[in-house]
């Protein structure tokens, strides 16, 4: 809320109204959402991948219903990264 | 109102995804037309591979719907539902069939604009899974028994109700329908913007002023070559994401663990 104060009265000195004040502060705010978004399901994919990977490589035969649910797997995790682009898409523009 | 990204101008985001209506106000727009055409596309390849002879070796449409069903049966089917489940061929072909056409013309030149990449048609499509997965096991199981099936999971400590039910309650009947819209929205809306943004960027570097800029536009050239490819496999993907998923919730509804 400082920072947002802060940024308004730099603003206000530049010139510039408030809104657009707003609207910067929410496309810097929309980043850093997607940003953190994007950590927890990164190490996650990458987590099912390496793991899938490893028991294809020991038991091929096994590896149709391996895949199948690694994509399963990766469409639970990635969710969550996707809620976050969501979010991000509604701090920028709605 | 153009807003500006590090000296570079971004169109609002209206004009990426929202198109005037073709004829008169109310009719059908953009992404209107490509969900109509998708639907009759893939109705006209599977009737005239239905109407094709039986005995002889297959050519044309009816090799490529039976690579179809191929894929759905023993791709999605066979890995989730196990045999039981081949009656449900029909449903999730079409379901996979639709979404893909439905994603591929955010890569086909002078269309640009997957039909899902708006909420209406990922949020309907899950919203019908929805229903069909809750009546598929109303159906097989009874109502109260597949409530009971679905809220106390059988074989947890009773205790452990006060915690489990509201979870199930919410991961079950909210975050299932809620979590398919979005992920299939979300990936093809992705998807289309960067292919804008990489676009707009070649663009901006090639008819540079300063004459320096103009071999660096080769990158975001490349870039986009590389997504396009990307987008290929993404839009397949999240039909066949979609489609397992509307299989393995069918499938939890009527065969429940024991």
């Amino acid at each position: 809320m400082e920072a947002l104060a802060r940024i308004a009265k730099v603003a206000a000195a530049a010139g510039a109204s408030a809104a657009d004040a707003k609207n910067n502060a929410a496309a810097g705010s929309a980043g850093f959402a997607y940003g953190l978004a994007a950590i927890g399901p990164g190490i996650g994919i990458g987590l099912i991948f390496g793991s899938a990977i490893e028991s294809m490589a020991r038991q091929p035969e096994s590896a149709g219903m391996v895949r199948t649910t690694m994509f399963l797997g990766i469409a639970f995790t990635e969710a969550l990264a996707l809620i976050g682009f969501v979010v991000f898409i509604l701090l920028k523009y709605a | 109102m153009m807003s500006n990204v590090i000296a570079f101008e971004f169109p609002p985001i209206n004009e990426l995804l929202r198109w005037k209506d073709v004829w008169a106000a109310g009719s059908l727009n953009k992404v209107g037309l490509i969900a109509v055409a998708s639907a009759l596309i893939g109705i006209f390849v599977f009737m005239s591979a239905a109407n094709k002879n039986p005995k002889v070796a297959p050519t044309g449409t009816r090799n490529l719907a039976e690579v179809a069903v191929e894929f759905i049966e023993d791709n999605i089917i066979m890995q989730t539902m196990g045999r039981d489940g081949l009656g449900w061929t029909p449903f999730l072909l079409t379901l996979f069939v639709f979404i893909y056409l439905c994603n591929l013309p955010g890569i086909i030149p002078l269309l640009q604009m997957p039909a899902t990449a708006r909420m209406a048609i990922p949020m309907f499509l899950a919203v019908l899974v929805w229903v069909i997965f809750n009546f598929s096991g109303i159906k097989h199981q009874g109502f109260f028994t597949y409530f009971k099936n679905v809220l106390f999971p059988p074989g947890v400590p009773k205790a452990l109700y006060i915690l489990v039910t509201p979870i199930e309650f919410i991961s079950t009947l909210i975050v299932r329908p809620f979590s398919m819209a979005v992920r299939l929205f979300a990936n093809m809306l992705a998807g289309h913007l960067l292919l804008v943004i990489f676009a707009l960027l070649s663009e901006a570097l090639l008819q540079a002023r300063d004459k320096i800029l103009i071999p660096v536009g080769i990158l975001p050239l490349f870039m986009l070559l590389f997504l396009t490819a990307f987008e290929v496999l993404v839009g397949f993907l999240q039909a066949y994401i979609f489609t397992i998923l509307a299989a393995v919730y069918i499938a939890g509804a009527t065969h429940p663990e024991h």
